[in-house]
């Protein structure tokens, strides 16, 4: 890294330095600051979505809040992340989310810590945030395309394409590792994985050491054929894989 | 072929259009406008070539399809030529008479003119009515001169001139700098000025970059880029041209909502023209600039109006506006330097360029130069499109151009902007039209709605029509939009049913907060104007309604009660026989006057329209 490269900027008054390119978010996480969020997972690109990491920065003289998840260190820029205004839309954020899904457990402690203890509106019967991570983790991480948003407005949800099952899932379970309500479900049942939410449904693999059944055959192919592996690199699996 | 590789051959060809044009020769121009065009204009313009033909006049009358007049509210609109003789209202049968009388004897037939509503007095000439009188029609005036399909008429009138001029006296820097200079904001709704836009764009480092027109006018009952499109498309690519090569760009879109068929055909057909004469595609007019632009039709979302989202579309990914810390000026289309320019705003740039920043500067307030096209609809008298300058008031526009409101009621709002704008109260009748005074007052100038208002409409009610638009038009990426509008949805529905809460103001301005302050782009950044702006100036109709359970401007149906007022009530059973829910006791003939029994009226409101003698009350 040359010395150009480093960013110095303040959270909070204390002064921290980032690489560019970085955004505040994972920095002020790592310095230890407490910011909200729920649609930011290192693995994926950041997208913005939930809105709780907001913060104020002060650039140039002017304070706008923003996303910190989204928003690119520069030199000299003031973030602050408690201010008033900043507190008053993620208390109002959460007060939404809870409002849309009353039963997330996750939602509701976040809602509790930040002191909202109910919602003025209706009740709503989601459970999904609409944060996207499964499709973005699908689409970046995986590349099985497998689930996107669909419609738009208040009637936005997240399917596969078209409702239906998703052909390209692999079922390896990656969207249900970082749903960050866990609202999407994965099921072993004998030789057969379910991804509960999307109703994919594949066969396993035995491994030939243990017998367990470890991971879905789509899966494993599709892994062998895009790193480009030995044939019978997945006849046995991980654990074993290792101690032979 | 009639490809022009040089300024001089534009020149010729432009001299031998306008030597082949007798400008006494009488010529019939039709608005054949999307207003007209539902008003019949096209049976109408069938009447004419059949009744000029059967006359043996169809060499001797020219015959001309033009784009929007403007002043819809009276379409068909015919006017004849070289007297500007406007006719209002032509049915098809009127054309023979039209010939007969007025081509041939001279005679102005008094019933199709145009009558002034307060005075009665006929007007013959469109530049005496006041709903043209008054405005100043730089941009928009050649549409009723011009047959949009036609690049000739275009050329006859100085088209291209501007590009002309551009291509070879100017600079592409001293182009940006007149732009600069004209103060020229940018009309599609956020106002940046277009001169810096380009400057920044023409500046920013890479090899590729793009422009774009916006043309995804999304606003309910907002048409003038439509207008335009359909009507002038050679002005808006005249303007493209010209900034394409200011800023260096050798491609260019227009992104052009589907549901705008017309306007497609036209700027498919005025593309095709151009690429033809040599004036778009390479070595425009023999400069050495090359420039093509393509149509990228819009699938219907109103969120991709906003420009990252826009340039999502193009690219094929789904309409999702993306933060804009990088401006897309910077970083746009397919990550290129991109600069996206409204419709309207593309059309004032050949102007400038041909009469020069100072002269336009002259027109407008300090702030904000030139004209705007504003679409004036709702209950005015005279609906339809005006181009006025900047700085005109409200009630100008309203009372002078618009002719009032419409039955002589009271004027209660103007709602400016589109769906995120605001309500300007009566007490600001007197405001100066231009950007920043309209978003001083809580609302914006948008890309120029103005719809307005009268006693009998209900601002809740108006607000939760507008948040239920952008509730469904909001993508929903960011929860504060999505949910937020929502839930203002659904406040403001509780209150019109007369469920309000005490709280419920209160709730509606967090909400706004949170909508308005955490969300990514202009849709949400926006959203809660409708709301706010009603809350400041229309208090009181809040209240009434959670408080009092009550809608003064009865509109409301949860919060209305049908009585009829024995004083007035004449006894002939008219209503009783509209109603549809056996509500109304009484007898024709009785000496009882008729009676609304509460608990069956539906208050669905058909006794109201069809009492003849107001005896029908709504409280």
């Amino acid at each position: 890294m040359t010395k150009g490269d480093i960013i110095r900027f303040t959270i909070d008054g204390q002064e921290v330095e980032a690489e560019k390119g970085q955004t505040i978010l994972p920095i002020a996480l790592e310095a230890g600051f407490d910011i909200p969020h729920l649609c930011y997972n290192e693995s994926v690109k950041p997208y913005g979505a939930c809105r709780l990491c907001l913060v104020e920065v002060r650039k140039n003289g002017r304070t706008r809040m923003t996303t910190s998840c989204t928003y690119p260190v520069l030199e000299g820029i003031e973030v602050f992340t408690q201010t008033e205004r900043v507190l008053r839309a993620r208390r109002l954020i959460m007060e939404l989310l809870l409002g849309r899904c009353p039963g997330d457990q996750v939602i509701q402690d976040m809602a509790s810590d930040m002191g909202v203890k109910e919602v003025r509106f209706e009740k709503g019967d989601k459970d999904c945030i609409l944060c996207g991570l499964c499709a973005r983790v699908c689409d970046e991480v995986v590349g099985a395309h497998a689930i996107h948003f669909a419609q738009k407005g208040s009637e936005r949800k997240m399917m596969p394409p078209y409702g239906n099952e998703p052909t390209t899932c692999i079922a390896c379970g990656a969207c249900v590792t970082v749903c960050p309500v866990d609202v999407i479900g994965l099921k072993e049942e004998g030789d057969e994985r379910t991804i509960v939410r999307w109703k994919r449904t594949l066969k396993m693999k035995q491994c030939k050491v243990c017998g367990n059944y470890f991971a879905p055959w789509f899966q494993l192919e599709t892994f062998r054929e895009k790193a480009k592996l030995p044939k019978d690199f997945f006849d046995a699996c991980p654990s074993c894989r290792e101690s032979l | 072929m009639k490809r022009v590789n040089s300024v001089e051959a534009l020149e010729k060809e432009r001299e031998k259009i306008r030597a082949a044009r007798d400008s006494n020769k009488p010529c019939i121009t039709i608005c054949t406008g999307t207003g007209c065009h539902a008003a019949g204009c096209y049976p109408v313009a069938e009447a004419f070539k059949k009744a000029l033909k059967a006359q043996g006049m169809d060499g001797s009358v020219d015959l001309r399809n033009t784009g929007c007049h403007g002043f819809c509210e009276r379409g068909p609109l015919v006017v004849i030529h070289p007297e500007k003789i406007l006719y209002q209202r032509v049915k098809p049968e009127d054309a023979e008479e039209i010939i007969t009388e007025t081509i041939k004897k001279g005679n102005i037939i008094e019933r199709l003119l145009y009558e002034h509503p307060v005075t009665g007095e006929k007007i013959a000439h469109e530049r005496d009515v006041p709903f043209y009188k008054l405005q100043k029609r730089i941009i928009f005036g050649n549409n009723g001169a011009i047959d949009p399909t036609s690049i000739e008429d275009y050329l006859a009138l100085g088209g291209y001139d501007a590009l002309a001029k551009a291509l070879t006296s100017m600079e592409p820097v001293q182009i940006v700098e007149e732009i600069k200079k004209s103060g020229l904001r940018g009309r599609g709704g956020g106002g940046f000025a277009t001169g810096r836009k380009w400057e920044s764009c023409r500046n920013a480092p890479g090899n590729n970059r793009y422009v774009i027109c916006n043309a995804d006018e999304g606003d309910p009952g907002a048409y003038m880029d439509r207008s335009l499109l359909e009507g002038n498309p050679h002005s808006v690519l005249e303007g493209m041209i010209i900034g394409a090569y200011a800023i260096g760009s050798h491609e260019g879109y227009v992104y052009v909502r589907n549901e705008y068929p017309l306007a497609v055909n036209n700027l498919r057909t005025a593309l095709d023209q151009t690429a033809e004469w040599g004036l778009l595609g390479k070595n425009i007019l023999g400069s050495g600039f090359d420039f093509t632009v393509k149509i990228n039709r819009g699938g219907g979302a109103f969120v991709c109006g906003e420009s990252t989202a826009m340039m999502a579309s193009i690219e094929g990914q789904s309409g999702e506006p993306r933060p804009k810390h990088i401006h897309t000026v910077e970083s746009g289309l397919h990550d290129k330097p991109t600069n996206l320019n409204n419709v309207e705003t593309w059309a004032n740039v050949p102007y400038i360029i041909n009469q020069g920043a100072d002269r336009y500067c002259r027109v407008g307030t300090d702030g904000s130069k030139g004209t705007k096209i504003f679409s004036l609809v709702g209950k005015v008298n005279n609906t339809g499109l005006v181009e006025v300058p900047m700085g005109i008031t409200l009630r100008e526009i309203i009372y002078d151009i618009g002719g009032g409101i419409i039955g002589g009621k009271r004027f209660k709002a103007v709602q400016t902007g589109g769906p995120s704008g605001g309500c300007i109260p009566e007490s600001l009748l007197d405001l100066p039209v231009d950007f920043d005074r309209l978003t001083e007052v809580g609302s914006m100038m948008g890309s120029g709605g103005m719809i307005v208002m009268d006693e009998s409409n209900c601002m809740v009610d108006v607000a939760k029509y507008f948040m239920n638009f952008l509730k469904e038009e909001s993508c929903g990426k960011c929860t504060s939009c999505r949910e937020g509008t929502r839930r203002m949805h659904e406040v403001l529905n509780r209150i019109t049913e007369g469920e309000g809460r005490e709280e419920d103001i209160e709730l509606l301005e967090d909400l706004a907060f949170v909508t308005t302050e955490a969300s990514l782009c202009a849709l949400g950044g926006t959203a809660a104007n409708p709301v706010l702006s009603t809350i400041r100036y229309f208090r009181d109709e809040y209240e009434a309604h959670i408080r009092d359970k009550k809608c003064p401007a009865g509109v409301c149906k949860a919060l209305i009660t049908y009585e009829i007022d024995p004083d007035q009530c004449t006894i002939c059973g008219l209503c009783q026989k509209t109603c549809p829910a056996d509500a109304i006791e009484g007898k024709v003939k009785s000496k009882k006057p008729f009676k609304i029994v509460p608990e069956r009226c539906i208050r669905c409101g058909m006794c109201y329209e069809a009492c003849k003698f107001d005896a029908i009350k709504v409280t």
